[in-house]
């Protein structure tokens, strides 16, 4: 044992060159990242409001959260609907959009990539649909239904329980085409081209075989890859949320996890209970990650 | 045989491309169909931003037309001489937000450049006890949402004295994970050759990073910037800068939004300047981005 620790110490010192060049991206990782998720979980399990030092009371946290609190029930809902209908839809929108620009000339390829990604790139616009759904009959959405005599007077789109959810959905999507379509359009530019040649003497015989057998299995890291970020997404709906619905909701159509995190947080200051939040979201995320990972390896088997 | 333009794009981008020719298995009508896909859901994505810009330059009575149209008929620029007035007036000049954005975004992104990559090089090229672990907990950093995060770095803000601070939105963006984890997966295709014989003339690892490594890394330093540019330039410092003299863009264009009806021509004025200038990015650094992103081959 004494060998091999006197082995380690060698092999660190002969590499302290290596630790010095991460170091100042570590220590901040470490700060900001980290640190703060161990604090996070450590508090879950106190009573803490900023002002005393935090007292230790168990569970009692997630007793509350998942018996008590009914609003965490409709933000669990409202995430998972969330999570359940923009995940799977943008990730496979990303691809299919990414696959079909693909077959593009390259300067065609390059405006639609453009239009495809303006949205998540543009840098919360998202106000704008604030003016295509304004309650008003000069909102877009409303001046069209009128016109056209669908409806006899404007709907108040954001303050109507039964519309936000569903808007809130659509805004998403139009937002979630970012990095992993980057990286779905990066990959498919990197599949190896002999490998349709070699696929069509094998038999493969339309575009859906070629897909399933030869450019999904060739770019399962970017499929990786984009899942993590979709994943990631998909839970962490709040600034269009907020943007959109106000904070709070009516009758809290649009609270999701997060929001309930930011109210418990910076309004009420229950940091212990705003921590087990965080904590749950944490771990619905890390575990819809681990399955999604598990289902892409079985991609093109 | 290869046409010239071919030849030089295959270059361009290495080995990664491949030219979109015709394939075989191909249905008129399946290709049809994509296309109509692609147009359809092309103008849902793009339409919004249409009547972002348009709304722009609508006179007021335009704005409030019934029934309401999507492109304009009578452009005016006098929505943006009534957001500079209103800006003018408020009690923190519309430069002052503008030199905050341009602040927070340069220096985050200068900081997150060098740090990333000088962290980047030792995980991609060298050996040593930890890597591993190490890289594993970035990776996994990329599954968390800041949301999650949110409160306990609150207090570690504040513990080391950066509330209220431009730094608060800065620091942080130093050691932001997905930048760390794209530079390492670009710097895995630089030769080893190179390095070593850099080091068999005598060159010290910080001289290598600094003269051999990042002028080979350039590609991948255009997306890092394009990607912390995109966070920066959006986020409104919320929860950590309470002066008014410090806070961003975003932020004021929210007050303008949030004034009501008698400002909507000065909001569509602010929509229209906060998204031109990350799209404007993009258009001249997409291929650039898209090469560092394919031939960084990404690995699980």
């Amino acid at each position: 044992m004494q060998n091999w620790w006197s082995l380690k110490w060698h092999e660190i010192r002969a590499n302290k060159h290596s630790y010095f060049l991460m170091a100042p991206y570590m220590i901040l990782f470490a700060v900001f990242t980290v640190l703060p998720v161990l604090v996070s979980i450590v508090l879950s399990f106190t009573y803490f409001n900023m002002l005393e030092f935090p007292k230790f009371i168990g569970w009692q946290n997630y007793t509350r959260l998942f018996l008590e609190d009914d609003v965490f029930l409709i933000a669990l809902k409202n995430t998972l609907l969330f999570a359940v209908i923009t995940g799977p839809i943008s990730y496979i929108a990303c691809f299919v959009f990414a696959w079909i620009i693909n077959e593009l000339s390259p300067k065609l390829r390059a405006v639609m990539t453009l239009v495809f990604y303006a949205p998540s790139i543009s840098g919360n616009v998202y106000f704008i649909w604030l003016m295509i759904f304004s309650g008003d009959r000069y909102g877009i959405m409303n001046g069209l239904l009128l016109r056209f005599g669908f409806i006899l007077e404007p709907i108040l789109w954001l303050k109507t329980e039964g519309y936000i959810m569903p808007i809130i959905i659509l805004v998403q999507l139009w937002l979630s085409l970012g990095t992993g379509f980057l990286a779905f359009i990066a990959g498919l530019q990197t599949v190896d081209g002999t490998l349709y040649e070699a696929g069509a003497v094998d038999g493969i015989k339309n575009r859906w075989q070629e897909l399933w057998y030869i450019t999904l299995p060739s770019m399962r890291p970017q499929l990786m890859f984009g899942a993590v970020i979709q994943i990631t997404t998909a839970f962490a709906v709040a600034d269009v949320s907020i943007a959109l619905a106000g904070f709070p909701s009516v009758n809290y159509a649009a609270e999701t996890i997060v929001t309930h995190l930011i109210d418990f947080g910076t309004t009420r200051f229950e940091m212990g209970y705003a921590s087990a939040i965080a904590t749950v979201l944490f771990l619905i995320m890390v575990a819809s990650n681990l399955i999604v990972q598990k289902l892409l390896r079985k991609v093109g088997e | 045989m290869n046409i010239p333009f071919q030849v030089n794009a295959r270059r361009r981008i290495g080995h990664a491309v491949r030219m979109p020719k015709k394939r075989v298995n191909r249905s008129a009508w399946g290709t049809f169909s994509l296309f109509a896909l692609l147009t359809l859901f092309g103008a849902f994505m793009i339409l919004p931003l249409v009547y972002a810009i348009n709304n722009a330059f609508k006179p007021l009575d335009e704005i409030f037309i019934f029934p309401p149209t999507l492109f304009v008929r009578h452009p005016t620029l006098n929505n943006f001489v009534d957001l500079f007035n209103l800006l003018g007036n408020s009690w923190v000049p519309f430069s002052r937000y503008i030199f905050n954005t341009v602040f927070i975004t340069g220096a985050g992104i200068i900081g997150h450049v060098i740090f990333a990559s000088a962290a980047a090089y030792p995980l991609a090229k060298h050996h040593f006890p930890g890597k591993k672990v190490l890289f594993t907990i970035v990776v996994l950093s990329l599954m968390f949402t800041p949301a999650v995060t949110a409160m306990p770095n609150y207090m570690i803000m504040s513990w080391l004295g950066l509330i209220d601070t431009y730094w608060a939105v800065i620091i942080p963006a130093f050691a932001y994970s997905l930048g760390l984890y794209l530079m390492k997966q670009f710097m895995e295709q630089i030769p080893d050759v190179l390095l070593e014989a850099a080091k068999i003339d005598g060159a010290s690892e910080y001289r290598i990073f600094w003269t051999i490594v990042m002028p080979n890394v350039k590609p991948a330093w255009l997306t890092l910037i394009i990607l912390l540019f995109q966070i920066l330039w959006g986020s409104d410092g919320n929860g950590f800068i309470y002066s008014e003299q410090l806070k961003s863009l975003h932020f004021a264009a929210g007050q303008v939004v949030a004034g009501g009806i008698a400002r909507s021509g000065a909001a569509a004025a602010v929509a229209l300047i906060l998204m031109s200038v990350p799209i404007t990015l993009f258009v001249f650094s997409q291929s650039r981005i898209i090469e560092t992103m394919a031939t960084s081959g990404m690995k699980d």
